[in-house]
């Protein structure tokens, strides 16, 4: 990647008065929050938060009742992501997704998972196909450098072994890292996990962690919703908390740690209960 | 398409020359002739939806079931009437309906042994083709044992009354009646019975229902039977409205009646009755209005258009995909 | 295999008599109206009925011995076979492929390109015509609309019940422009085909973000509309009678086959005249018409396209989130399919020399899917397998004229065609739900080609 004149710390996405109604039920209340670019950003909260539901406004499966979310592109364009339909927000916003129950091509070999992720490039060298079933000598190409990124990301994600394989016939762990192999094969600017950690064993949760990092190495920012702790103390720069549809929390994982709104969110204390939690950290802390 | 519209114009009965009562009258018959030809048509849409609510195929034979229960009250027919001259015509027809709903519900009890059971839980398509495999097979077997000649009876219920321009036949009356009965028998089962329970219950969550110690396969068995039976009484019906019975009528009223079910939203049983009045209707009212010719044509574009705006038909749940 | 005790064997027995006892039965009074009574009409033209005791007696004994042998004998064979090959672990795939197994598609292309003169060499010209156009080309025809629709409903996984809507496109498009233009076959063919990818972005665009079942419905009620219009359209498409006198193809202009043509082909080259000559160009025309199909599927798939589509059929949603315009793959799948049914309704035309709306009933479309889904979907070999068996298992049906020896010269074995094709349907999906090939070929690999097994490999939605 070229290195970046900006500062590393500029906006990658900006999320303004989001609001999500589902009927009746307000899944999302008035909430903003920024992901910086190069940085990992963890979207937290208890179950029912309506984390995943932010995710999918985001990345354009849902449609929000309210609210801007804007994305910053390296070159200095600006998309809403609102105004997206589903499949530009990858092609046009560079905004690739894994999904928290796992969806891959589960009849595909695990390079054709990669193949398929670089759609929109192949199809472009291939002329729309018209050029690529006369054979065009670009086309060709094209098709050789696709199967050397494939490579690259498979080598990264250790799938490297089971290229030929079906994608369905993989373990659990091997399929989340192929479903983030395969959002990258897109070329994305930003990358957005709903839960990467969730049903890994400790020691594919470690490799997973240190994938992320070397992601965000080089250059894409990401966005990940997590329930497992441990995973975003350990790997986030920014942490936003989600309750109940509204954020009450944002910062590094350090403040968000300690703070009291997020402690009694997560052990779920009455109100009056808070400031009683607040003295004793603050009393602990002394 | 320009000629189209001009042979529809000359197909408009004079309706400048008639006066308005005339017109309304015109137009309140045509309403009762869709309504009965419409009840037909919900009960036979009962059977797809019930069993695609159940188990998700569309049950392609099902067509045929009703076909087989057109048959089965004509062969009760000629054999009663033969034996017993004199029978009471209520009596007939009782009997006529009452054989049809066995008969067919033991073949649709065999036919989802034999064909479905097996498949259930495998590749989706595969029932599907048994279906369509069997649907050729119920017919080409009536082929081959009654012969492939229309076969016509004399009018079983002739009575006609007059309300001023308006006829109604006494025929039509028993067609809408008797399914008003059967849909609030049929609405009884399904919504208070623990059959119904099971029912309900096997179609939100097959593996769950199980667990829960619903025997699946039974409750799939007796919903099988249950829209064989529905069939069977429309077969009746059709019979006696027309007066006639083929080995091909399974496939017309059968892919009107699938249609049905999908315009009121599969898996919704008020939205199968719903979408086979809606279609009788909107078949009637065409022909008198419009064209005789282009009625399916007709029927089959409002499918298509109110899909494209209800994706799942008027009264279908809505598909959330979940992400 | 372990020895089966006595016990086990008597209660076995004890179990297929009570079943076969069982299905006597249930078939006494399945079949007691609609086998026992024969209605007929007798001279009076009114309908009055018989008794057919002995023919209910065969069909409750087919019934009830069926039954006993299935659960006393075939099915514990299944069973035991089925353990063994579990024992074993030999997997359905083996790699130790027969020479005829690995050079089947060879084999079978010589098969075919040699196949009309192979025909002439045993059973002589005359003799020949039958099998070169019954079963030739029929067979051809029927691979070429079922590889046609194995690019909907087998690559993109979306469930089309009106297929046969192309093939009358195209049939129509031939019959109406050579009638009214004059126009020649090769020009007619391609421009049949085009017509039938317009019908297919036209009808497709505004339905084909239904899903499922929806979907299915929806092409049904479109294959319906065009075959009502073609029937009600009289002014232009004669109705029910049909277009005929359609104007033969001809060998790229250069010779024809009209009888009182000067470049007749029997003429030019001095032969006898004969019809075969034409039946023998037909069945070159479809065979290179089928190879192209193959060709151009084989092509696609390894094209971005052709893997969108392939992705389409695993998961919508995934395919989506990777930037895939969906409704564009779908589009391009259905125009794909629709194209090659034109190509194969125009040559249709053009070697029945009729068309009428008879042949464009729901029933072809549902014979079409059948053989997709027998063959395996996606699976090119596996499809041309099914609708060897099927199609041509049917027409050798039409003249089994030996089997009146056996069952009396009232015996007609026309009738019993169909009635066989649907149970031969039910039968082969009982045994072989997911086809004929059940596993995949991938399209791209780093290290070895390995097929995919059909366990993995999903059927879509929409």
């Amino acid at each position: 990647m070229a290195p970046e004149t900006t500062a590393m710390t500029d906006t990658i996405l900006k999320v303004e008065h989001l609001s999500m109604k589902f009927g009746g039920l307000m899944a999302i209340n008035d909430f903003s929050f920024e992901a910086k670019r190069g940085e990992i950003t963890a979207l937290i909260g208890p179950n029912g938060a309506g984390k995943t539901t932010v995710f999918n406004c985001i990345t354009g499966f849902y449609k929000p009742t309210m609210g801007m979310i804007t994305l910053h592109r390296r070159g200095g364009r600006t998309l809403l992501l609102e105004r997206l339909k589903d499949f530009e927000i990858n092609k046009k916003a560079g905004v690739a997704r894994t999904f928290q129950n796992i969806r891959l091509f589960s009849g595909l070999t695990v390079l054709e998972n990669l193949l398929v992720a670089q759609h929109n490039a192949l199809m472009r060298a291939s002329g729309y196909t018209i050029l690529g079933l006369l054979g065009a000598p670009a086309y060709k190409r094209a098709v050789a450098d696709s199967i050397e990124k494939a490579r690259y990301w498979l080598e990264k994600a250790d799938l490297i072994d089971r290229a030929d394989d079906p994608a369905g016939d993989l373990s659990y762990g091997a399929q989340r890292r192929l479903e983030i192999a395969r959002a990258m094969c897109t070329g994305p600017e930003l990358l957005c996990l709903d839960e990467p950690a969730a049903g890994l064993n400790p020691k594919e949760s470690l490799t997973l962690n240190a994938l992320l990092r070397s992601i965000r190495d080089e250059g894409t920012s990401l966005l990940l919703i997590e329930h497992d702790m441990s995973v975003v103390m350990e790997i986030s720069d920014h942490v936003v908390v989600l309750e109940y549809g509204q954020k009450i929390s944002d910062g590094t994982p350090e403040h968000v740690k300690t703070d009291p709104k997020v402690i009694a969110a997560y052990l779920g204390v009455e109100d009056d209960e808070v400031e009683e939690i607040e003295e004793q950290l603050d009393g602990g802390a002394v | 398409m320009r000629k189209m519209g001009r042979t529809i114009q000359e197909m408009r009965p004079h309706r400048r020359t008639a006066s308005r009562g005339k017109q309304m009258d015109y137009f309140v018959q045509q309403l009762i002739n869709g309504l009965t030809l419409g009840s037909i048509y919900g009960l036979i849409a009962i059977g797809y939806t019930m069993v695609y609510g159940i188990i998700g195929m569309i049950n392609f034979a099902h067509g045929d079931i009703f076909m087989l229960g057109g048959f089965a009250a004509l062969i009760v027919f000629l054999v009663l009437t033969s034996l017993f001259a004199g029978i009471p015509v209520a009596l007939l027809l009782l009997v006529m309906i009452l054989v049809g709903m066995l008969v067919t519900g033991l073949w649709n009890w065999t036919i989802e042994r034999i064909a479905y059971r097996p498949l259930r839980g495998s590749f989706r398509l595969a029932p599907l083709i048994t279906a369509i495999g069997m649907s050729i097979t119920l017919s080409n077997f009536i082929q081959v044992t009654q012969g492939p000649r229309n076969k016509p009876i004399p009018q079983l219920v002739t009575d006609v009354y007059h309300f001023g321009d308006i006829t109604i036949a006494l025929k039509q009356i028993v067609i809408v009646v008797l399914t008003a009965v059967l849909l609030a028998a049929f609405w009884y089962i399904v919504n208070k019975t623990p059959l119904g329970r099971a029912q309900r219950a096997t179609e939100q969550d097959r593996k769950m229902a199980a667990l829960l110690g619903v025997d699946v396969d039974r409750t799939i068995s007796v919903t099988f039977i249950m829209g064989a039976a529905l069939a069977a009484v429309a077969g009746a019906m059709y019979l006696m409205y027309y007066g006639v019975s083929s080995f091909t009528d399974g496939f017309t009223p059968g892919v009107k009646a699938f249609t049905a079910a999908v315009l009121g939203g599969i898996g919704s049983l008020p939205g199968a009755v719903i979408g086979g009045l809606l279609i009788g209707l909107i078949e009637s009212l065409w022909s008198a209005y419009f064209s005789i010719e282009y009625k399916d044509v007709a029927t089959f574009a409002i499918l298509a258009i109110v899909l494209i705006f209800k994706p799942t038909g008027l009264l279908g749940r809505p598909e959330v995909e979940k992400v | 295999m372990s020895p089966v005790t006595e016990k086990g064997e008597t209660s076995l027995m004890a179990k297929a008599i009570r079943e076969g006892i069982f299905a006597a039965i249930i078939s006494f009074f399945m079949f007691l109206l609609f086998v026992g009574v024969e209605t007929y009409q007798d001279i009076n033209n009114a309908l009055v009925w018989r008794m057919r005791w002995g023919l209910l007696f065969i069909f409750v004994a087919i019934a009830a011995i069926g039954r006993f042998l299935t659960v006393a004998f075939i099915k514990p064979h299944l069973d035991a076979r089925k353990l063994s090959k579990a024992k074993s672990g030999i997997l359905e795939i083996s790699t130790q492929k027969s020479f005829f197994h690995r050079h089947f598609l060879k084999i079978a292309l010589v098969f075919l390109l040699v196949y009309p003169f192979l025909m002439m060499l045993i059973v002589g010209k005359q003799g020949s015509l039958k099998y070169v156009d019954n079963f030739g080309i029929q067979i051809l025809i029927y691979v070429m609309l079922a590889w046609g629709l194995n690019i909907v409903v087998g690559l993109a996984g979306l469930l089309d019940l009106g297929y046969v809507a192309f093939y009358a496109v195209g049939a129509y498009s031939y019959a109406l422009l050579s009638s009214y233009l004059g126009l020649s076959f090769w020009i007619l063919l391609p421009l049949s085909g085009i017509f039938a990818a317009l019908w297919g972005i036209m009808l497709g665009f505004p339905v084909l973000r239904l899903r499922g079942d929806y979907l299915a419905i929806v092409t049904l009620a479109f294959g319906e509309i065009i075959r009502l219009v073609l029937i009600n359209w009289t002014e232009v498409t004669k109705g029910t009678f049909g277009i005929s006198g359609i104007a033969k193809a001809s060998v790229f202009g250069i010779w024809s086959f009209d009888v009182g043509a000067p470049n007749n082909f029997a003429k030019v080259f001095g032969l006898a005249s004969s019809s075969v000559y034409y039946k023998v160009f037909l069945f070159y025309v479809i065979l290179a018409l089928c190879l192209l199909t193959a060709y151009v599927t084989i092509r696609l798939r390894r094209m971005p396209i052709g893997r969108a589509w392939e992705a389409l059929r695993e998961d919508e949603i995934a395919c989506r989130s990777l930037g895939i315009n969906t409704v564009t793959t779908k589009l391009t799948a259905f125009a794909t399919g629709a194209m090659f049914g034109g190509f194969a309704g125009s040559f249709f035309a053009a070697r029945q020399g009729f068309v009428s709306p008879e042949s464009f009933v729901f029933l072809e479309s549902a014979v079409i899917l059948a053989i997709v889904v027998l063959g395996g979907m996606g699976s090119l070999t596996g499809i041309a397998i099914a609708a060897v068996v099927m199609v041509g298992g049917t027409e050798l049906l039409r003249d089994m004229s030996f089997l009146k020896i056996i069952f009396g010269p009232d015996f007609t074995p026309e009738l019993y065609r169909m009635l066989l094709f649907g149970l031969a349907m039910v039968i082969v999906m009982l045994f072989k739900p997911r086809g004929f090939v059940g596993a995949r070929e991938p399209t791209a690999f780093l290290k070895e080609r390995k097929a995919v097994s059909g366990s993995f490999t999903k059927e879509g939605h929409g």
